[in-house]
């Protein structure tokens, strides 16, 4: 690159308002392609939290998710008795049986017909063993035996009537919430909790949703594995590691937002590209004498063709920089949406990652790179007499 | 003409515009000793530019050979030529066409870019070059603060940087006021004197003209002697 860089950037300088304009064009491509990544990451981190890895979770071979499975109370017990489960120190084995159901709840600010699905979970104490990441900020663990629920802090902040010590009626019961608890960045932070028991009943439910077991060694589970599927009386069950399925849970969901994320910013960066494009025409259109002279100093075609691209290339990164670090803003930020395999709420965070940054750098020079090539081509082919006549 | 550092032989040149063949020189010679400074005058549209783009290598014959210090430039390539011109012609432009974003001393250094010559090196020759046409205190102005009359005499440091084999001067006066136009005239007369350069320069100016050793007249593709 014999033709000095100071050249183009100085170059680009001189052109302030066009220059900053394109630049910001870059900047919100980049900006919106970022966030759409880093969502999708922080719902695969999510879901992926929610799981642990020495749990395994028993559901309906054809239940998609864990508010759809069934699991019946003949069947609970079989599992019961297998003896790859741990035993807790009750000298009972360590598994909880759950049952999920939905309600509806109000978020804050919303119309009074304007309801959200939640997630109730009915779990027994070793549901709250087996989930270390579920700790209480405030009040106190609800009673087994009593109707008092405890909710997770994404529900605790996002929801009307969630305070400590107010009731909320569903199944024809009034509910007392007794505490509030953190989930981490895991999912239970958009679920209530109550006692199994008292929602199995409230529901009027004969079956269980989902069993969550701790293995003795996490080697046994092929074992169990194959025995779920030979014996017939598991027939119409799965047996995942939870981790797995939480992180199966949040596909559908991730791949959507990306795919239709990356799609959009696509299509929208053709703009920026297009805009980039007119910014470098207009630029060589302007420099076509300073181009011949250069051309006539000696300098090869191939140098003003970097001379210009690096300018092009300089406003995507510069764009891309500025996107970056505006979408960096976004990890202190938490949205709530519908989680298509459950249909009810759950909050999900930006996480920014070392690969998100670099795809962003990497869309950007991409398009710096498209935006710029033809007007730095143009340059580089103007004939020397041309360009200097054109004065 | 054995002794001629430029010979132009036997050349012609036809532009082509659409379908109609423009013939602007028409198999025209030319020699140049080393260490002479000729002008070129001529009507509008004679073709001295043309002439003058041929020599400096920035433009093709369509026909005859151009050969300049034992160099037949009409059978390189485009890089090698490209080549050539950074080591053997000074430009010096009617409109300067200096590099607006670069300052004085960037814009000579620019040809020095093309050597192997170290940061260093580069530095003295730039800083000797704008000795040469007396602008050591305006290095590192940008050519906008610059009056006219500097602006072409930074244009010269920028022709003569490389100590180039010939130079090659299109109208330099041309867009000048009368006191600029004759320190630009010294400073190439000066040149060629003290410096031995070749000059060869186009221009409309019968006082410039005056200045060279030789004149040689174009008319409709033609040359003429005085
Ligand atoms: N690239 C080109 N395409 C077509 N015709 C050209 C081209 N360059 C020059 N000409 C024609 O060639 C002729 C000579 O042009 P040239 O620029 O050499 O004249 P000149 O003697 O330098 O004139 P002036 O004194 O006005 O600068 C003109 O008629 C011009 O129109
Ligand atoms: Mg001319």
């Amino acid at each position: 690159m014999k033709i000095p860089l100071s050249y183009s950037f100085r170059s680009l300088w001189t052109r302030k308002l066009t220059t900053f304009l394109t630049i910001a064009g870059v900047a919100l491509v980049a900006f919106v392609f970022t966030a759409v990544l880093m969502l999708a990451n922080g719902i695969k981190d999510t879901m992926v939290a929610t799981g642990s890895d020495d749990n395994a979770i028993v559901l309906r071979k054809s239940a998609e998710s864990e508010t759809l499975s069934i699991i019946t109370f003949d069947e609970a017990n079989t599992i019961g008795t297998q003896p790859e489960i741990a035993v807790g120190s009750d000298g009972q084995p360590l598994m909880t049986k759950e049952v999920l159901t939905i309600i509806n709840l109000r978020k804050h600010g919303a119309g009074p017909s304007d309801l959200s699905n939640v997630t109730v979970r009915g779990v027994t104490p070793d549901g709250v063993m087996l989930r270390p990441q579920v700790k209480l900020t405030e009040g106190r663990m609800f009673n087994f035996g009593a109707s008092e629920l405890i909710v997770g802090n994404e529900i605790a902040d996002r929801f009307d009537g969630m305070e400590i010590g107010k009731t909320i009626k569903f199944a024809g019961r009034l509910w007392t919430i007794v505490g509030h608890f953190d989930a981490g960045k895991s999912g239970f932070a958009s679920d209530i909790w109550g006692d199994q028991n008292q929602i199995l009943q409230a529901f009027h439910r004969q079956a269980y949703s989902s069993i969550v077991m701790r293995l003795r060694d996490k080697k046994d589970f092929s074992a169990l594995k194959t025995k779920f599927e030979s014996d017939p009386r598991f027939n119409d069950l799965k047996i995942e590691p939870e981790k797995q399925f939480y992180a199966e849970q949040s596909e559908t969901l991730s791949n959507f937002i990306s795919i239709l994320g990356i799609v959009i910013t696509v299509i929208f960066s053709f703009g920026a590209m297009i805009g980039a494009m007119i910014t470098m025409y207009a630029a060589v259109a302007n420099r076509t004498v300073e181009i011949g002279t250069l051309r006539a100093l000696g300098f090869q075609r191939r140098s003003v063709l970097g001379a210009f691209l690096i300018e092009s290339l300089f406003i995507a990164l510069l764009g891309a920089g500025i996107g970056l670090v505006c979408a960096l803003f976004l990890s202190f930020l938490t949205i709530s949406t519908t989680d298509f395999s459950s249909f009810s709420e759950i909050a999900f965070g930006f996480t920014m990652t070392p690969s998100i940054v670099i795809s962003t750098l990497v869309f950007a020079t991409l398009m710096g790179f498209v935006g710029g090539f033809l007007p730095s081509f143009r340059a580089a082919r103007l004939d020397i007499v041309n360009a200097l006549r054109s004065g | 003409m054995p002794d001629s550092i430029v010979e132009v032989k036997n050349v012609s040149k036809i532009y082509k515009r659409d379908t109609m063949d423009i013939p602007v020189l028409q198999n025209l010679s030319l020699g140049v000793p080393e260490g002479e400074f000729l002008a070129l005058m001529g009507p509008s549209g004679s073709g001295k530019t043309t002439l003058l783009n041929l020599i400096a290598g920035i433009d093709r014959p369509s026909s005859g050979s151009i050969n300049i210090a034992g160099t037949d430039i009409s059978t390189l390539s485009e890089s090698a030529l490209a080549k050539w011109r950074s080591r053997h012609v000074g430009f010096v432009f009617q409109f300067y066409n200096l590099i607006p974003v670069l300052t004085a001393y960037e814009n000579v250094e620019l040809p020095l870019l093309l050597t192997d010559l170290s940061k260093a090196d580069r530095k003295k020759h730039v800083e000797t070059a704008l000795g040469v046409v007396g602008l050591s205190d305006r290095i590192h102005h940008y050519p906008k603060q610059l009056s006219g009359g500097q602006e072409q005499r930074v244009a010269i440091a920028r022709a003569i940087v490389t100590d180039p084999t010939i130079i090659v001067a299109d109208e330099p006066t041309g867009d000048l006021d009368r006191k600029s136009a004759e320190d630009v005239l010294a400073l190439l007369e000066q040149l060629n004197q003290e410096f031995k350069k070749t000059i060869v320069m186009v221009t409309h100016d019968p006082a410039a003209a005056e200045k060279a050793h030789k004149t040689r007249h174009l008319d409709k593709g033609e040359l003429s002697m005085n």
